[in-house]
Order: C-alpha cells, then sequence, then structure tokens
C-alpha cells in the first residue's frame, strides 16, 4: 500500500451523516414499536408504560430526519472526507483485535486472553523484542490479578489455565 | 455563620489519616487518569467507582468513598494541562484551550512557567468554586427541600435544554443524542408500574443499560479510536519544575488577578448551568484574549493565555458538583458518574442529603479543599514522573487501556454482556465525536432518565394529566419558562441573525 493510497478518503462526511442517522432512525422507530406494544395512552391508573418511551422515540426520530435532509442537501464543498483509508486502517488495527480479546475472554479468562492482546500489539504494531514483550504482556496480568483478587476481592472472569493453577 | 461550623465540622470527618492517605492516592490516579489517552476524569471514575462498593458499606466508608472518587476528579482536572502543555495534546477537552498558549510556552523553552501557571490557577479557580459551593449549597438544598415532582421535573426540563440551547453543538443532534439517552434508560423495568418494556425478550436487558458502560465505551474506546486516527507516535518537551521556576512564577501571576476573576465567574457560571468546563475554558479564554492589553499577543505563549482557561475550567468542573449534590442533578459527564456511585452506596443525592447525611455532605465539601491542596502538591512535584509515562509508547499504552477499560465494564455486574457492549459504545463514541453529537447530555440522560420519567409521571398524576401544572406556581413557571427559552434558543437565534442579515442588505 503506498503513502498516497492512505490519503484517499474511504468515506465522505455526507455518507457517514446518513449512515449514523439511520442507525439512530431505526432505533428510535424501535423504541416507538414497542411503547405502541406496551400502551401510549393514558391507562386506568395513569400513564402507561410506554408513554414517557413513546415520546422519546418520536424525538429521536425527527432529529434524525433533520440530520439526513441536511445531510441530503450538503452543499459538495462542505462535503468532505469523513475518514481516510490510512486512519481507518489504524482504527480497525485496533478494533478488530478488540473485538477479538472480548471473545476470547468469555472462553480463556481476562488475564490470559489480556497476555495475548498486549503481546499482540507490542509485536505487530510496536515491533518490540520478544523478550519486552513477554515481561510487559505477563507482567501486566499479573499486577492486574493482584489489584482485583487480592486487593480489592473483586473476581474476574477465569479460564482453564487459572483453574489448572487453583487459582480459578 | 452555620455554614463555617458546619465546615469545620466537615474538617474533623475528613482529617483522618485514612481520607488523607486516599486523598494523594486519588489526586496521584487521577492526574495518571488525565494524562493518558482514552481515560478521563468521566470514565476513569466509572472504571475506579466498582472498587469503592465495597469499602463504601459504612456511612464513614461512603465518605472516605466520595473523597477518593472526587480526588480522582480533582486530578484529572490538573492532568489535563501536563499533556496540553508539554505535548500539544489536550488530555482532556476541557484543556483544549490550554495549549493555545501553553505549548508555545513550552517551545520557548519555558514549561516550567506554563506548567506552574496552570495548576496554580486551576488550584484557584477551584478554590473559588468550593468557597461558591460552602456557602451556596445549602441556601439552594433548603429551597430545594419544597420541591415536588413537577419542581423536579422543572429542574431536570432547565438541565437538559440548557444542553440545546448552550452547546455549540448542532441542535439536532444534541436532542437526538439526549433522547437515545433517555431511551436506553427507559430500557429494563419501568419505574413507576414495574412494567418490562423495551427488553424484547433478552435477558440481559432486563436492568437496562448500565450508564457506567456507556462512559467507559463512548469515552474510552471512543477516545482512544479517535487518537489512533493521528498516529502512533508522540512527540513533546522535556519538563523539569524546580522550585525557582514556581517561585518565579508565583510572582508573576498575581498581575493577573483580574483575568483570574473573571475567569472563575465564567467558570463558576458554567458548571453550576450544565454547560460544563469546556466551553467554560473556551470562553474565559476568548473574554481575557478581549479585555487584555497584550490581547493581539494571545496565542504566541502568553502566561495569561493559559491562566485564563484553567481557571474556568478548574471552577467549572468544580461547581459542576453544586448540582449534584443539592438537587441530584449532575452539571458534567463525571459528576452524573459521582451520582450514579452515591446511588450505587444507597445515598439519595438530593436536598435531604444536607439534613440526613451532614457528615458525608460536609467531610465531601471539605475534601473539596484539602484535596486540592493535595493536587497542587502532588502536580508540583511529580511532572517529571507524568511526562515519563507519556513517553510510553502508543503500542503498549493503547492495549493497556482497552484491558483496564473491559474490566471496569465487567465488574459493574459481572456480566459479559456488558464487555460486548462496550465494544459497541465505543464504536458509536467514535462515530458520534467525529459527527458532532455531544455525548455529555447523553451520559445525563442515562444516568437521570428515570428520575425526570418518575417526576414526569408523578406530576401527570398530580393533575390528572393536564400539562399546566408545570406552569401552576411562580418556582415551575420559572423554571418550565426558562427551560423553553433555552430549548428554542438556536431557533431565536438563527432567526435574529437572518433578520439582522437582512436588514443590512
Amino acid at each position: 500500500m503506498s503513502a498516497e493510497s492512505d490519503q484517499r478518503p474511504a468515506l465522505k462526511l455526507r455518507s457517514a451523516e446518513i449512515g449514523v442517522a439511520l442507525v439512530l432512525f431505526t432505533l428510535g422507530a424501535i423504541v416507538i414499536f414497542d411503547s405502541l406494544r406496551l400502551g401510549m395512552r393514558w391507562g386506568d391508573e395513569g400513564p402507561q408504560p410506554g408513554y414517557f418511551p413513546f415520546y422519546l422515540g418520536v424525538f429521536i426520530c425527527s432529529a434524525c430526519a433533520v440530520t439526513i435532509a441536511l445531510a441530503a442537501l450538503m452543499p459538495a464543498e462542505k462535503n468532505r472526507p469523513f475518514v481516510k483509508v490510512g486512519q481507518l486502517k489504524l482504527v480497525l488495527s485496533v478494533l478488530v483485535p478488540s473485538t477479538v480479546f472480548v471473545a476470547l475472554v468469555g472462553w480463556l479468562g481476562i488475564y490470559v486472553s489480556a497476555v495475548l492482546f498486549v503481546a499482540l500489539f507490542m509485536r505487530w504494531l510496536g515491533k518490540y523484542p520478544w523478550w519486552k514483550v513477554a515481561v510487559v504482556s505477563i507482567g501486566h496480568s499479573v499486577v492486574l490479578f493482584l489489584i482485583f483478587e487480592i486487593w480489592f476481592l473483586v473476581p474476574l472472569p477465569k479460564g482453564a489455565l487459572e483453574r489448572a493453577l487453583g487459582i480459578g | 455563620m452555620d455554614e463555617i461550623q458546619s465546615l469545620m465540622h466537615g474538617f474533623g470527618v475528613a482529617l483522618t489519616l485514612k481520607n488523607l492517605a486516599l486523598m494523594f492516592i486519588g489526586v496521584l490516579l487521577g492526574v495518571i487518569i488525565g494524562v493518558l489517552p482514552g481515560l478521563g476524569g468521566a470514565n476513569g471514575v466509572a472504571i475506579l467507582l466498582p472498587l469503592t462498593f465495597s469499602m463504601a458499606q459504612t456511612p464513614e466508608g461512603q465518605t472516605s468513598a466520595i473523597i477518593l472518587l472526587s480526588c480522582i476528579y480533582w486530578g484529572a482536572l490538573f492532568g489535563g494541562a501536563i499533556t496540553s502543555i508539554l505535548f500539544n495534546i489536550p488530555g482532556e477537552p476541557w484543556s483544549v484551550a490550554t495549549t493555545f498558549d501553553g505549548y508555545p510556552l513550552a517551545q520557548k523553552g519555558r514549561p516550567g512557567t506554563a506548567l506552574t501557571a496552570a495548576f496554580t490557577s486551576s488550584f484557584v479557580g477551584a478554590l473559588v468554586a468550593v468557597i461558591l459551593i460552602t456557602f451556596l449549597a445549602p441556601m439552594v438544598a433548603n429551597f430545594a427541600l419544597a420541591f415536588g415532582p413537577p419542581e423536579f421535573f422543572g429542574v431536570y426540563l432547565l438541565t437538559f435544554c440548557a444542553f440545546v440551547g448552550m452547546s455549540k453543538e448542532p441542535p439536532h443532534k444534541t436532542i437526538a443524542a439526549m433522547m437515545l439517552g433517555f431511551a436506553l434508560a427507559a430500557v429494563g423495568t419501568d419505574p413507576v408500574t414495574g412494567t418490562l418494556r423495551l427488553n424484547f425478550g433478552l435477558t440481559p436487558l432486563l436492568t437496562g443499560f448500565d450508564f457506567l458502560v456507556a462512559v467507559i465505551g463512548l469515552f474510552g474506546i471512543g477516545e482512544i479510536l479517535l487518537t489512533l486516527e493521528e498516529g502512533l507516535e508522540f512527540r513533546g518537551a522535556r519538563a523539569k519544575l524546580n522550585m525557582s521556576v514556581v517561585l518565579e512564577t508565583w510572582k508573576e501571576l498575581p498581575r493577573y488577578w483580574m483575568t483570574s476573576i473573571r475567569s472563575s465567574a465564567v467558570g463558576c457560571f458554567m458548571g453550576i448551568v450544565p454547560g460544563g468546563a469546556t466551553p467554560a475554558s473556551f470562553m474565559a479564554y476568548g473574554v481575557a484574549r478581549r479585555f487584555s492589553k497584550d490581547g493581539d499577543k494571545f496565542g504566541t505563549g502568553m502566561v495569561e493565555g493559559v491562566v485564563a482557561p484553567e481557571t474556568a475550567a478548574h471552577a467549572a468542573g468544580t461547581s459542576a458538583l453544586l448540582p449534584m449534590i443539592t438537587l441530584g442533578v449532575p452539571g458534567s459527564p463525571t459528576a452524573a458518574v459521582m451520582l450514579g456511585g452515591l446511588m450505587i452506596w444507597g445515598l439519595q443525592p438530593g436536598p435531604l442529603l444536607f439534613i440526613e447525611q451532614k457528615d458525608f455532605v460536609w467531610g465531601l465539601i471539605a475534601s473539596m479543599y484539602l484535596g486540592n491542596i493535595a493536587g497542587l502538591i502532588v502536580v508540583l512535584t511529580c511532572v517529571p514522573l507524568f511526562a515519563a509515562i507519556l513517553r510510553v509508547p502508543f503500542s503498549v499504552i493503547a492495549p493497556i487501556i482497552i484491558v483496564i477499560c473491559t474490566i471496569g465494564s465487567y465488574t459493574v455486574h459481572n456480566a459479559l454482556f456488558d464487555v460486548w457492549m462496550v465494544v459497541v459504545f465505543g464504536v458509536f463514541g467514535y462515530l458520534f465525536k467525529k459527527l458532532q453529537y455531544p455525548l455529555a447530555p447523553l451520559v445525563l440522560a442515562i444516568v437521570l432518565g428515570d428520575n425526570a420519567e418518575s417526576s414526569f409521571r408523578q406530576a401527570m398524576l398530580v393533575s390528572q394529566g393536564d400539562m399546566a401544572i408545570f406552569f401552576a406556581n411562580k418556582l415551575v413557571g420559572t423554571l418550565t419558562t426558562l427551560a423553553l427559552v433555552l430549548l428554542f434558543w438556536p431557533l431565536v437565534s438563527w432567526l435574529l441573525a437572518k433578520a439582522r442579515g437582512r436588514a443590512s442588505v
């Protein structure tokens, strides 16, 4: 990948505005839908459970409609790049491993996943020598273990390794 | 002077060895949080909140816990200045205005002067705000004792309309973000009838969305993603603070007393009205530039240009706690997180706190004085340490912060679902920040949603559905009218500008 292609916009402002507003609009519509099911009128004992959320949904949807309309009418010169390809790559290089990390927490426990996660980052993005990677990633997990499990008695998710060591 | 007596009593509560130690730990943690990208006052306090649950099981423990949390907040307020001045990276949004003159000063070889000026004026701003809290809070609380549901809803309405009228983000986006917050708060159990709603049969949604999870995701992960766009490198000036520079700067500072007074006033006002520290710092910087005789030199490294935003940011950050302890309406996201903490510990924030929990309230107020002194000592002595933390490369610090955010969200309810939600909120935080959706009203709406809805529906029950109850007496009428004025302010000012534009053509 050349530096030039990294400067290309991956997404323009208009598309980003409309995309996010559509997601919020959908959420607002879901709120309205469920409020109608619960009843948004005046019941026997006062306002029904859907009374308040219904108007929230209406507000969300109308505010998003304004956003979408403004974005659609946006003059072309204001339609600046929302995110460049190079920036998006950097953001995804953190977001994707983070998602994998969260998925691993449920399976391996937080300590082992954290070691793998920090090690991956340092090796892949930081290009550190292996011994530094090992010291920081394992040391950081041990410190976390001491703080949470020993000093503050807050149990965190654990996996097979901790069980094998008899501390799970 | 009842207040002085109560305050002395408060010092008695706060001045134990344990509490003093907690103050220094809190400030130290707070500065580190403020210095690190992706961790700030709001999510730093949110992550550490679960650690206080066991601490807060006794009444004295509750005071210790709030001292710890508020000192983290003071530390974060101080910490933001360090990164702004040395690295030109605002660690916190409210220190953006500090970079304008602070970074040029550091570049001119006077980082020590800039840091001392920033810390000292932060301290002054906070002190003014704490004195204000000491004398005003009991009065406000006393006044608010007579509030019923319509009055409380009036206060909530005023708070949220102020966001629409005063934030620099587009009003339709403020409304969208705020209503989304209310909708997230509405998920789970209906606070009045107990009916399940908006959970669509999903078990993890039974208790609704926790604001702590939202704060950690929106501010923590979102901020990391934003910082990453700028690349992985940090470049900054080295800094040492020795006593002679500090004393020299202190000799210079009294010259800017007018700027300090103006900035404190701006800060206190913006903190109590939920505008928050960030607009206050910008406003104070602008005001100082207009009034200063060296106004045109601002931006090239003027000490006055550091004094103004720092004083205002700290004054606003501190006075944001006034509506929180007296009315139960926080003035800033961090104050909202602390309010949530109070509720979790079993305290009901609001006017009754001043009657039922005297030790707690006055201990907290006394700790504001002590905590800021502790803060000043810590930041003046530990600058090299904090600068060293900033030199740790991003590829090491980013994953560690993400792991800490994950743990913070897990410990809220011991639920993996919350950890997934942090990632989702993180993506939203990143997109919202880039598209100018304000995050503060969203967070405040999640925290206050249930209370606002309950007070609205109780008021409606009293009046049998007649909206006129919100204008029934002078007090609630004034609140509602003010709120409506603020709500439509963007529209009014737009129409005025348009009319003026037409008149001049």
